[in-house]
Parts: C-alpha cells; structure tokens; sequence
C-alpha cells in the first residue's frame, strides 16, 4: 500500500528502454512512469515480451533506460558510469533470478559472501554476516554444502541471502519461482511475506495470479507499458468483475 | 553516494580482492594452471641457468687471470697484416736478447722485465725420465714477475747468467716424477742431452683450472743466456714486462711500443713488428664474448616467454569464456570493471610468477647439474640474485603483457549479456 509518508525508493519518469536489431527498433519500454515507496511488496504482471524483465534489469542498474529518468533513493542514476553503477548494485540492490545463479564450486556461504566481497567488508565480518543471512532463510545448517548438493528451494534461498546480504534498499526478483514446483514455490514466497513484514522492499516478476496474490501491489504491463497499478485487492476485485464481463460475452 | 575511500586504500582493497579471486581460481584448476606454465617454466629455467653459467665461467676465468697476474705485459715477434713487413723473413720479425737492452731506463713505468724462451725437452734422472717436460730460459726477474719464488736452494745468481752455467731449477713435480729425494739440490738431471745442476727448486704453478692444459706442470728452469747459448740463436724467444701499478698499464704498453719501435728501427709509416699482450685485454675479450652469449640466451628466453605468454593469453581466455556466467554475476552483485580486469590480471600474473617459481627452481637444479659437468671450469655457477629478479620481473611482466587482453575483454562484458550465455 503506498502510504504518503513512507519515503520514495524508486521513482521512473517517463523511461523507455529502445533495442535495435538491425534496422529494426524494438520498444521494449515505451514511457515507463512508476513509484515505489519503501517497503512496498509489488508483483510485475504482463504476458511474454511484454518487458518484464526489461524494466527489472533497468531497476537493478544492469541496464541504462534509452530515455527517461531514473531516480533510486532520491538519486539520479541516468548520469552514473560502469563503475558508479557497480557500486548501486552493489550497495542499494539485491537480485534473484529465476535460475538461481549459483556458483557451482563454492558452499553456499562462499556464495552468500560473494557481494561482499566487492564491499569494504573484512574477511571476518564477511563471514559473520553471510552466516546471519542463511539463518534468516533458514539454512543455517547448510552453510558448508555446495550448490549441487542443495534442493531447487534451498538454492533460491540461498540466492534470497546472498541478495540481501548487503543490506539493499530494494529486493528485485524476476520471476524467482518460476524453477520451482508449486509446493516449494509457496515456501519461498511465505520467505518474501516474512522479509516484507521485517520491512524489506520487495519487487517480484511473474505470471502466476497465485505467486501475485501474495504481493500489495500489483503492476500490469502489456507492449511496454503500464496498463494497470493497482492495490492487491482492487487488482483482483477487477480480474474477478472481467472474468464476469467476458464470461457474459462468450455466452 | 560514491564511497569515500581514499585511492590507496580503494587499490590495495582491490588488489586483495584480486588476489584472493586469482588464487582460489588457480587453485581450483591445478592440473591446468601447471601445464599452461609450461612455457614460462622453460623460459625461466633457460635463463636462470644459462646466466649461473655465465656467472660460473666468468668467476673461475676472473681467479684465474687473477692468478696470472693482471699488471703483466707480454711482449712477443709479430709478422705484421701489411706493411713492408708483411712478408719478412723470420730474421727480420724475431726478437734477439740485445732488442731489450736499455729498457728499464727508457720505460720508467715498467717494474722489471724477464726475457723468456722455451721448448719441450725429456728430463732424465737415473733410471726414471718425464717424457716432456717443460724447459724455460729465464731472467731472475722472473720470480717476481710470475710470483713464484724459490722454496728450497737459491735463484739464479749474475754468475750463472754470465758464464752461461748448465744449472736448473725444478718444480716439486719434477722432482717426485723423477723420484728424487725431497732435498735434491746439487743433484745432476740430463736434458736433453745435456746434464744440469740442481740449484733450487720452485713453486709449483697455482693450478687453474681453465689454464691447465696451457703448460704442464712438470717444468724446469735454466738461465736465459744458457738456453739461448745452447739452444741457438734462432730460437723464438719472448718477455714479460711487469708495470709498477696496474693503473700505468696503458702508459707503460706506450713506453714500450715506443722503445721497440725505435730498438726496430721502424719507419712512422710501419705497423708494429711484435705485439704487447695484456691479461686485461683478454679479459675484454671474454666480457665481449660473455655479453654476447647472454645476449643470445636472452633472444631463446625472449621466445620461449613469447611462447609462454602466447599460452597463457590462450588459457585466459578459454577462462574468460567458460566464466561468461560468473562474470555476469559478479557484475550483477556489484564488482567494477576494474575489480574484473584486476581478477584477470592479477590471475595471469600470478600464473606467470608461479610458472617462474617451478622455472628457478628447475634453473636451480640444472645449475647444479652443469656446476658438475667435469673439465668445463663451471664448477663455480650459481643463479645471481638480479638474475631472479630480471627472470620474475619478465615472467610478470609477461602475465600482465599477455593477460590484458583477456582481462580486458572480461571487464567490458555486458553483465545482462554475459548471464543469458549458454
Ligand atoms: N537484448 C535484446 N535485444 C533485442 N531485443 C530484446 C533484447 N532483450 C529483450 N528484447 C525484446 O524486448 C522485449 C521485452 O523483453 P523482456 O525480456 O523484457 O520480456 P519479458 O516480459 O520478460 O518476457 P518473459 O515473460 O517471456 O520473460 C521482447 O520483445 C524482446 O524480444
Ligand atoms: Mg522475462
């Protein structure tokens, strides 16, 4: 629920996202306008190619907008270089991705430390830190196992730690379930509940109305843009009186 | 927004993060890291022990000039490469005794001078002989020049000069060859032919290695005037000059050249009938000779870290490649293009210096084997600590040289790009 007085994290005017292929201009965003407040929990909706995760790479400072602004906790990032912007996504973002990005070779503490390594962290507050953030997903009895050796659930977890373990101002997570059975999708997402309640801000890609239902706030994109923002209650009092409308017309 | 650290503290964070990365990577892949140092391995220990042979050689040849004395100037007949002399008779090149007379006035940089001639003879005594020996006429200047005192009876005397006396002195080694007592003074040897006194006996030659085969040891010593006397007046002869420090060498060859000229009687158009030999200059030679060796070696060092290299910006970027993915990570989580071109670099450096360990320490082992190859006067060939230093300055400078490309193209990848590879 964006509440007035929480403070902006994430605030895009107007953002658009151009590939070229060819001769050929992809509008991949096409004037993106979005704000988000601290500790909001929002779900990204829209069918395949509709930019999903092009808006989210842009929200991770992997990508720069064509156009646009893009102010992150106040910040204008648009005029960063590589190294300022490896600073942001290192600092203020944390990223899951959808198939987890593990590094195979190391345990799973290795791999929690990794961001921090490029931090102004020690070694040994590295490693008190990495520990503290695979108790709170719940694997602090698996810190020494390596990715093969971990469930799909346990290794997105310990994907969850490792992009929270810098503290950021946002969690993005493009599609962070959609590896998972629904059993431990739902585990996962009861991960995302309980880091939204401790006040994390959260930003989740998907395409499941189940996954989005755990969300405050649901976005839908379509073709580049947002065609609708609304609260997790209204999102799906107007799915339902669609349903109804269209259920009315195929008859 | 950008974090406020100081540069040196930003780099030496960076560095260690580098190293860190680099030697868990290494690590990781031991088998590979060892066979793609190959190359500098080779290069290493091909340097190190060519340049501890050098070393070797060098140090026995410097004790061994040392030995002979470096203020000697040895002044010998010489048919000239043009001239009118060109072509002279040997009557007009060889030197006669006269040709020195007045020297030690006109020459005032010159200590002494002995004039020398010498042959093979067998040396007889009893029932035993040494087949040949070597027989030298000399000046009783000779000692001083050479170093060699008389141990046991006396030097020659003016007597023994003047009335062209058949008297010797022999060495320790003649004198056990020839079974002899310890004090053989007085005792009479035949040789060739003629029969000498034993007046004294001198100083064996310090034993050089590398000069050993250049007179044997089995020597024996009859006056100047004598061997000239019994030996005729066609005999090669020569002289040992001795300068009074070993800085007048110059002015004393100067001296020198200007006396025999004119003892000649040569014209100012004539090149020089004889020729002054210095140790020094022979040691110039060998330095020339020394550098050029080195230089050489340090052309097949050249390749072999070029070829090095070659393999370890190859194995680079199969790492770069076969890492795509986990350089999009660490980009993702924040690592700066520098700390991903530092990794890189810092990974092939420490591959290179790693390969040059493994290279020094072959190096060291080959040193050791050439130290005791016999009769090659290397006993003395050690690895120099700059020779280390040069061999892992190149292999590092080599790591960052051939990884830059590699590390270079690491740092540039797109991190988006990079984790959709596959
Ligand atoms: N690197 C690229 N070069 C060119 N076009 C691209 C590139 N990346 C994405 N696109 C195009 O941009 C559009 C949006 O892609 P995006 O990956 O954001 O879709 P998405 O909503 O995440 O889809 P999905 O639900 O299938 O993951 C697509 O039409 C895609 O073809
Ligand atoms: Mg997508």
């Amino acid at each position: 629920m964006p509440t007035p007085h929480n403070k902006v994290v994430i605030r895009l005017d107007n953002v658009t996202r151009v590939y070229k292929v060819g001769v050929e201009r992809i509008h991949a965003l096409d004037g993106i306008n979005l704000e988000l407040r601290q500790n909001e929990y929002v779900a990204v909706m829209g069918p395949s190619g509709s930019g999903k995760s092009t808006l989210m790479n842009l929200l991770g400072c992997l990508d720069r907008c064509t156009s646009g602004v893009y102010e992150l906790d106040g910040y204008d990032t648009t005029r960063l270089g590589a190294g300022g912007l490896a600073h942001i996504r290192n600092t203020r973002i944390g990223f899951v991705f959808q198939s987890f990005e593990l590094m195979g070779r190391s345990s799973a503490l290795k791999n929690v430390e990794m961001p921090l390594i490029y931090s102004r962290d020690g070694w040994w507050s590295r490693h008190k830190r990495a520990r503290h953030m695979l108790e709170r997903v719940g694997l602090g009895d698996r810190v020494k196992h390596r990715p093969n050796q971990l469930s799909g659930g346990e290794k997105q977890r310990v994907a969850i730690a490792r992009a929270l373990v810098c503290n950021p101002s946002i969690l993005l997570a493009d599609e962070p379930t959609g590896n998972l059975d629904s059993k431990t999708s739902e585990d996962i997402l009861a991960l995302f509940d309980q880091l939204h309640t401790e006040g994390q801000t959260i930003v989740l890609v998907t395409h499941e109305e189940s996954v989005a239902r755990h969300a405050k706030r649901v976005i839908r994109m379509m073709d580049g843009r947002i065609f609708s923002d609304l609260s997790s209650e209204e999102d799906q009092a107007r799915r339902a009186a669609m349903a109804e409308h269209f259920g009315e017309v195929s008859k | 927004m950008k974090a406020v650290l100081g540069i040196p503290l930003a780099f030496l964070k960076l560095f260690y993060q580098s190293v860190y990365l680099a030697l868990g990577q290494i690590w990781a892949n031991k088998a590979r890291s060892v066979l793609t140092t190959t190359g500098i391995v080779i290069g290493v220990a091909s340097v190190t022990s060519v340049i501890a042979a050098l070393t070797g050689l060098k140090a026995n040849v410097l004790s061994n000039f040392e030995s002979l004395g470096t203020n000697k100037i040895f002044i010998s007949p010489h048919w000239p490469r043009e001239g009118r002399f060109k072509n002279a008779s040997w009557r007009l090149i060889r030197f006669r005794p006269e040709v020195f007379e007045g020297l030690r006035d006109r020459c005032p940089s010159i200590d002494d001078y002995t004039l020398m001639t010498e042959r093979s003879e067998t040396v007889h005594y009893g029932v035993y002989d040494i087949d040949s020996a070597r027989i030298y006429g000399i000046n009783p200047s000779w000692h001083r020049i050479e170093n060699r005192s008389v141990i046991m009876g006396r030097p020659f005397t003016l007597m023994d000069e003047e009335n062209g006396w058949q008297v010797c002195l022999i060495t320790p080694k003649v004198r056990d060859e020839l079974r002899m007592d310890r004090n053989c003074i007085g005792k009479r040897i035949v040789v060739g032919q003629r029969s000498f006194t034993i007046v004294g006996v001198v100083e064996q030659r310090v034993e050089s290695s590398m000069f050993g085969g250049m007179g044997s040891s089995q020597e024996v010593f009859i006056p100047f005037p004598t061997a000239w006397k019994l030996w005729g007046p066609w005999t090669w002869m020569y002289a040992i000059a001795s300068c009074r420090k070993p800085e007048l060498s110059a002015e004393a060859q100067a001296e020198l050249r200007f006396f025999l000229r004119r003892a000649r009687r040569l014209g100012p158009g004539d090149p020089d009938t004889f020729r002054l030999e210095v140790i020094e200059e022979y040691l110039r030679q060998f330095n020339t000779v020394a550098q050029t060796t080195t230089a050489i070696a340090g052309g097949v060092v050249g390749i072999s870290l070029l070829v090095g290299g070659i393999g370890i910006m190859n194995i680079m970027l199969v790492s770069v490649s076969e890492r795509t993915r986990e350089i999009g990570l660490r980009k993702a989580v924040g690592a700066r293009p520098s700390a991903i071109l530092f990794q890189f670099l810092v990974e092939s450096v420490v591959l290179c210096l790693f390969g040059g360990l493994i290279g020094a320490g072959f190096g060291q082992a080959l040193t050791g084997l050439i130290a005791k190859i016999p009769n090659a006067s290397l006993d003395k060939a050690y690895i120099p600590l700059w020779a280390l230093g040069l061999s892992f300055g190149f292999a590092a400078a080599t790591g960052v040289f051939f990884g830059m490309f590699p590390a270079i193209k690491a740092a540039r990848l797109d991190p988006i790009e990079a984790l959709r590879h596959e």
